[in-house]
């Protein structure tokens, strides 16, 4: 899965794990990168979803974050 | 998961409920437009100066005043500081014009080189006396040029888009330094004083989440790239900001927890801190004639101390 986080201006590609194929969620890739969902908004094949929203390896994922410039 | 008005698939959720797009949309505009009218922070004649960066937040703020002052009949412009921050504030002040000519909002801008004689990137790069942070120049400079620049453009009203996140971590801030009465000056309305230097200030996006406003700005179709001010780093705001986060992913609702407890005894920190300031008259600082309560004001001795820096 294609992954770009907005924070970091990174794109990284993420495997999910066989015995995770089913269950792999938006809030798995987020804990998987060690991101706190309060702070994102996740775009998936450029729509806003939920965190619960299941996950392939097909898809396009964007993380946009919420925090102000400062 | 879908909406829980409709059939549609959720873009949302938050406090128990899930929003679809365009349930998002109406849930955001209508909690800003029920905050202006609870807390009477736009009335009929006035002249509302809305605070604008380009970010997601001012944008949110400037979109919404600018609905309900056309709606009201009551007048509207944007102000912006370009404080020269380079590859940072120029990107979002472009971005700002462009969403100014589209809302048909007049947009003033004015420069701390223009009206302080350097930019921040020069400040910092100079040096500051006393260990002062690039943050603390910032906070001095532009609370000082978007008050004074309000006021000269007869301006009744400071928007500001200060969201529950910001607020909360000011809250959290002030509590975890000590500085109990500078708590009593945060609120929808801003201030304590009716000095008529003051342009009050006010806070349309007070109950909206930073998730809430970001997500707004996107569906709105409103530019908004992810710009992060070169100098956050060094705010003792990031870290409260991290720790706030952390606390909500744990137990959410915790950031309009802090802020409804707040709003709880702020009448009670008014009132005690009204007392304490009741007898004290207001100086007017001897350079640029503001009130303050020394006999400069804080703005004008950084001003000194910055032609000190330049002097030697």
């Amino acid at each position: 899965m294609k992954v770009y986080i907005e924070k970091d201006d990174k794109s990284l590609e993420i495997k999910i794990g066989k015995n995770q194929s089913k269950s792999f969620d938006g809030k798995s890739l987020l804990e998987k990168l060690k991101i706190n969902p309060s702070s994102v908004i996740l775009v998936k094949n450029n729509e806003v979803i939920l965190e619960d929203e299941l996950l392939t390896e097909k898809d396009e994922i964007k993380i946009l974050s919420v925090v102000s410039g400062g | 998961m879908k909406c829980s008005r409709c059939d549609k698939k959720a873009v949302y959720a938050g406090q128990g409920q899930n929003y679809c797009k365009s349930h998002f949309l109406e849930y955001f505009e209508s909690k800003v437009t029920k905050t202006i009218s609870k807390y009477e922070l736009l009335k009929k004649g006035d002249k509302v100066c809305v605070a604008t960066s380009g970010g997601k937040d001012s944008l949110a703020v400037l979109y919404m005043t600018n609905l309900y002052c056309k709606k009201y009949d009551i007048e509207c412009f944007a102000l912006a500081i370009d404080e020269g921050i380079k590859g940072y504030r120029d990107h979002t002040l472009d971005d700002l014009k462009i969403f100014c000519k589209k809302y048909e909002v007049k947009l003033h801008i004015v420069s701390f080189k223009e009206k302080f004689g350097d930019t921040l990137d020069n400040i910092r790069d100079k040096g500051l006396e006393k260990n002062k942070k690039p943050c603390t120049v910032c906070g001095i400079f532009r609370r000082t040029l978007l008050n004074r620049t309000a006021r000269e453009l007869g301006a009744t009203k400071l928007v500001t888009g200060h969201n529950l996140d910001d607020e909360a971590q000011s809250f959290m801030m002030n509590t975890l330094l000590g500085n109990m009465s500078h708590n009593a000056s945060l609120g929808p309305i801003t201030g304590l004083s009716d000095n008529d230097k003051f342009v009050a200030r006010v806070k349309p996006l007070y109950f909206m989440l930073e998730k809430e406003t970001r997500l707004f700005a996107l569906l709105k179709g409103f530019k908004v790239e992810f710009a992060e001010c070169p100098n956050i780093n060094m705010s003792f705001r990031m870290t409260v900001r991290d720790e706030i986060n952390a606390i909500e992913s744990k137990l959410p609702g915790a950031k309009n927890g802090i802020i409804n407890s707040f709003l709880e005894i702020l009448p009670i920190l008014k009132d005690h801190y009204r007392e304490q300031k009741k007898n004290r008259t207001f100086n007017y600082c001897k350079k640029c004639n503001d009130a303050c309560s020394g006999e400069i004001c804080n703005s004008c001795k950084l001003e000194e101390e910055l032609v000190l820096i330049k002097k030697k």
